[in-house]
């Protein structure tokens, strides 16, 4: 890794982890490496340990890393907190995005827009320049102004609250963007606005994983990889063509075959 | 009066001069007021958690009966009460200030009215003295000293000085009062006992903010009596804000009484005290009437606030909305006691009664304790009391937008708060409280159960 030319080191670098949650160990030795300016999606049948993968890189205190490492742009990120890692340019969109009553989304957003600031050795954004910037998000991923005005989520519905989670994202400009299951439970009009979001955000200079369990998300967002994810392990990588096998033939063909030792 | 307990000796002291020492004299009605008060409280004296006794079950007043507060004397000037006097702008066609340091209203920090719009908001003492005010008729008809709580008939039988207001049937513009009680610093154990009279007349538009202020680390006792009295019509916005120094003790009971078509809109915010009891009343005496009533406390260290709200929907179509938010930390604890009350008769009422608690500690405690006493079959009412600490998947939700735990923790605490302070009409007072608040928010990391 020290060895690495600039350009080529990985943005992210996982090896070998493991975690659990509680006494029941849920990754069971993860290997993966994502390039800036790559998507990278990650599928698998339920209970693979997908939304852990994603939440165990954001640093939720509910699992517990048992093994392994995980390199952020060369550092490893698993003792730090999650504001750290957040501050760092890695940004996780909920599934179940939760209700804050009575925080308004300015003060949420700017507060997450400063911490970063502060931790790169920059000024707090002024109120006026956030304003303008968020304006400008808010266009940018098509989303009702009146969202921002609103306690964050709070009464919304569920496609409002994955559209406020990449409102979210596009302002805080993150390097490293987990999408965990953001795609589940959209209709059309919502999964385009999300995938156009995320694509707007597409750079050379940052990357996505996409946790998904659906492949009609990757209509809109064409991966550069997709992996399989199953049992706690990574049993199939390839290119978008295996999302379409997985679409047409299920999950069963590739549980069978891990099962069988294939 | 020889029959008082030796351990109210100093107040027997006090009362003696007060009533017979110079600068006595006072109308008779007054004197005879202060005779029976006084009497009524040595048959009462404090109360105490004896078995039965619902209103102070879980409250000791122990440190106030244990300790020999004495009358605060007339300041000799005004000293630093400037500066702890409020100076946030206030807004309306007539604004007035009534300041009181220790007591007894002070000319200088005050811009009472001049009554010649009718509107009266002068100090109490200069009412009783002047017959065309009809105090008689009105000072003690809400606060009764028929209750054992003894703390009616003390202030009663201290009346001396406070605030008087009164707005005339029919005036028409708002008009706005600030009412300020100041215990100035000093090194004796003091009692004052602020007295605050309103009368709202018919189809008027009132606004009250009724402030208690005191020194740090000098244990004093503030014993107010509020009486608010809603003719049909009138609209009234009441605030208390209770920012007593940490060693204080403050027993406050207010009595509102609601005429037809009133609407009383209250809010209460409790800051400081060592031992702070909030005791209202509302009762509604005309159908049509409103009442929402607001509070928020945060306590911390070795605090103990007892919040006694109790609502009397006597007669039919009238509606009550009851919110008091609770943020607890330390070793404190909180005290909600919520009545609502329908009458057989009074249908149609309609009543909501919540007390949520925020528990930022493993050591603060809440009793809680909602009631509904209905005896009407067509009305609608609900109770609901909840105690929780701040939510981990909430506070992870934060954090993974770059929040450390601390900014997080504060951002839910002023969140949770902030439905009460933004019921705050006048924007300069809600400034104030949010500053207030914000800056008693305890900074610290939460040693919750689930956050690691």
């Amino acid at each position: 890794m020290a060895a690495a030319a600039k350009g080529t080191q990985p943005l992210l670098t996982i090896k070998g982890l493991t975690a659990s949650a509680g006494d029941l160990e849920i990754l069971k030795g993860i290997d993966l490496e994502v390039y800036a300016g790559e998507v990278h999606a990650i599928m698998g049948p339920n209970g693979s340990g997908k939304s852990t993968l994603a939440n165990v890189l954001a640093g939720r205190p509910d699992y517990k890393v048992t093994g392994g490492s995980v390199l952020f742009e060369g550092q490893d990120i698993l003792k730090l907190e999650p504001e750290i890692r957040a501050r760092m340019g890695l940004f996780l969109a909920f599934q179940y995005p939760l209700e804050l009553p009575g925080v308004r989304a300015w003060q949420f957003l700017k507060a997450g827009v400063d911490a970063r600031r502060v931790h790169n050795g920059e000024e707090e954004m002024s109120a006026r320049e956030f304003d303008q910037m968020l304006k400008a998000k808010v266009e940018q991923v098509q989303i009702d102004p009146d969202l921002v005005k609103r306690a964050v989520n709070e009464g919304f519905s569920g496609g409002e609250k994955k559209r406020n989670e990449i409102l979210q994202m596009a302002v805080l400009e993150p390097k490293l963007a987990l999408l965990d299951e953001t795609d589940s439970g959209l209709d059309i009009d919502a999964l385009r606005i999300v995938s156009d979001g995320v694509n707007l955000l597409r750079s050379p200079e940052n990357a996505v994983i996409l946790v998904t369990h659906y492949q009609r998300i990757l209509n809109y967002i064409t991966p550069n990889q997709v992996h399989v994810l199953y049992d706690g392990r990574i049993v199939r990588s390839g290119g978008p063509e295996l999302a379409h096998e997985l679409e047409e033939k299920g999950y069963d063909w590739i549980k069978e075959a891990v099962d069988a030792g294939v | 009066m020889t029959s008082a307990p030796a351990k109210y000796a100093q107040y027997l002291a006090d009362f003696q001069s007060l009533t017979q020492g110079p600068g006595a004299s006072v109308p008779s009605w007054l004197q005879s007021l202060r005779d029976n008060a006084w009497s009524r409280f040595n048959e009462t004296g404090f109360p105490t958690a004896r078995r039965g006794n619902e209103r102070w079950k879980y409250t000791s007043v122990r440190p106030i009966a244990g300790t020999d507060f004495s009358l605060a004397g007339r300041p000799t000037a005004v000293n630093g009460s400037r500066d702890i006097a409020p100076s946030y702008h206030m807004t309306g066609d007539s604004v007035y200030d009534l300041v009181f340091v220790d007591g007894h209203l002070s000319a200088e920090l005050s811009s009472p009215s001049d009554t010649s719009n009718g509107v009266a908001a002068i100090s109490l003492a200069t009412a009783a003295s002047d017959s065309a005010f009809d105090l008689k008729n009105q000072v003690g008809s809400q606060a009764l000293l028929d209750d054992d709580d003894g703390f009616v008939a003390l202030n009663t039988a201290f009346l001396n000085d406070g605030a008087y207001v009164h707005v005339p049937d029919g005036h028409s513009g708002s008009v706005v009062v600030r009412i300020s009680y100041i215990t100035a610093d000093g090194t004796t154990a003091k009692v004052t006992y602020p007295r605050t009279l309103i009368v709202a007349g018919q189809n008027t538009n009132l606004t009250v903010v009724e402030s208690y202020y005191g020194p740090k680390d000098r244990a004093y006792f503030t014993n107010a009596v509020t009486e608010i009295s809603l003719r049909d019509g009138a609209q009234v916005d009441h605030y208390r804000l209770l920012l007593e120094g940490n060693k204080a003790f403050h027993v406050g009971t207010s009595r509102v009484n609601q005429q037809k078509d009133s609407s009383f809109r209250s809010a209460s915010f409790a800051l400081g005290a060592s031992l702070a009891r909030n005791d209202l009343e509302v009762a509604f005496a005309g159908p049509g009437g409103f009442c929402s009533l607001n509070g928020l406390y945060l306590t911390a260290d070795d605090q103990h606030i007892d919040n006694l709200i109790s609502i009397d929907h006597a007669v039919p179509h009238c509606t009550s909305r009851l919110n008091y938010k609770g943020i607890l930390d330390g070793k404190s604890k909180a005290v909600f006691g919520g009545e609502v009350i329908v009458a057989k008769d009074a249908q149609k009422s309609d009543a909501e009664q919540t007390d949520k608690n925020l528990i930022l500690s493993r050591s603060a405690e809440v009793d809680s304790k909602p009631s509904l006493l209905i005896y009407a079959d067509d009305v609608k009412c609900s109770h609901g009391a909840t105690a929780g600490h701040i939510d981990a998947d909430t506070l992870f939700y934060l954090r993974s937008r770059g929040l450390d735990l601390d900014a997080a923790s504060r951002m839910l605490i002023q969140a949770f708060a902030s439905e009460i302070i933004d019921s705050v009409k006048p924007e300069h007072l809600k400034e104030h409280i949010d500053a207030v608040f914000t800056a008693a928010i305890p900074n610290k990391t939460l040693p919750m159960a689930g956050v690691r």
